[in-house]
């Protein structure tokens, strides 16, 4: 794997007002030849208004192995979920 | 096929098709993935424009044949793209440096014919710039890349420039067609177009590092339908079912 190209990954916008979803990865050689591809592989059936490609090794990843300490202090917190309110019949979505 | 309007949608419309034959064969074999769907694309998109061209060949002709007809049912000899295009892939170098040349001269060709004073021409051509504009883009960033990349990739890329150079002067020959449509403002001298086409080549090369070579001794005789003898491989593959079985259907 050494001959590899760097990886990136590829957000993309389907709509305006949306927000840039993560798509999926591909290999390139720098910024250019990323936003090139990323239009080439993931934007062939016309999906996309915006692409931003990222260096994967940018990324920080929470890591897996601490999920206890960083996602159990939630889980027994339901009163942090708006679900203690009578939505108006006028509000139609939330 | 006397109508020298004829002479160009074949020459634009045989240059995409035979072109796009060709990069199909990479299909599911290029290098990376990334580049094997970048291919398909291409591909995909010059066959859209062979199929715009032979339809109005096909049209002005009015001999009740079609776009799928002037694919299938004619011989080396009836076919008016250039040389280069008809070159084999030989590898990825070779045919990343074919695409290369010809987006450069398809770029400028179709800049000059979306003004000609023939409303098609300049429809058809305008609609097929849109996705050109990106080819040239694609293939002369990628050409700059490899030719400045390793000594490997650099030498490869030279090479396959060197072993392609005379057959791309195939795009710049001119006819008694193609005066015809020059006096009617409908498209410009082939020949015209080298200048410029060049200019583009040598400011790609500062970046490339490549050596564009300075021979102009061209491969002739396309424009009058004299292939090499590539051509006739392209055609038995491409055109065998519909020889086969004539008029069949998906």
């Amino acid at each position: 794997m050494a001959n590899e190209l760097p990886l990136w990954e590829v957000f993309i916008r389907g709509q305006h007002g949306t927000a840039h979803r993560h798509v999926g990865s591909l290999h390139a050689t720098d910024a250019e030849m990323a936003m090139n591809n990323a239009r080439d592989v993931y934007t062939r059936r016309n999906e996309g208004l915006s692409i931003w490609v990222v260096p994967s090794s940018e990324i920080v990843a929470s890591i897996p192995s601490k999920k206890g300490p960083l996602f159990d202090p939630s889980k027994d917190k339901i009163y942090r979920h708006p679900s203690f309110y009578n939505i108006p019949v006028e509000v139609k979505k939330i | 096929m006397s109508n020298p309007r004829i002479h160009l949608a074949l020459r634009m419309g045989d240059n995409s098709l035979i072109l796009s034959q060709q990069n199909s064969k990479w299909c599911g074999h290029a290098p990376t993935l990334e580049e094997d769907i970048a291919l398909a694309n291409v591909s995909l998109d010059l066959m859209g424009h062979a199929q715009m061209w032979l339809e109005f060949a096909a049209e002005v002709e009015d001999e009740g044949r079609n776009a799928d007809t002037l694919a299938f049912f004619r011989d080396t000899e009836e076919f008016r793209n250039s040389l280069l295009v008809e070159r084999p892939n030989v590898d990825f170098a070779t045919t990343l440096m074919r695409q290369y040349l010809f987006d450069a001269w398809h770029l400028e060709q179709l800049l000059l014919l979306s003004q000609s004073s023939d409303t098609l021409v300049a429809e058809i051509s305008q609609k097929a710039l849109v996705e050109v504009r990106y080819h040239r883009e694609r293939s002369q960033s990628l050409v700059i890349r490899l030719g400045d990349g390793t000594i490997d990739s650099h030498n490869r890329m030279q090479e396959a420039l060197n072993a392609l150079w005379s057959y791309f002067g195939s795009f710049f020959e001119d006819s008694k067609d193609d005066e015809m449509l020059f006096d009617l403002q409908t498209s410009p001298m082939p020949s015209s177009l080298y200048p410029r086409v060049l200019e583009q080549l040598n400011q790609d090369s500062v970046l490339s590092t490549l050596k564009i070579p300075e021979s102009e001794f061209w491969q002739k005789g396309a424009v009058q339908g004299h292939h090499t003898e590539n051509l006739g491989y392209i055609l038995a593959e491409m055109q065998y079912l519909q020889r086969t079985y004539p008029n069949s259907k998906w």
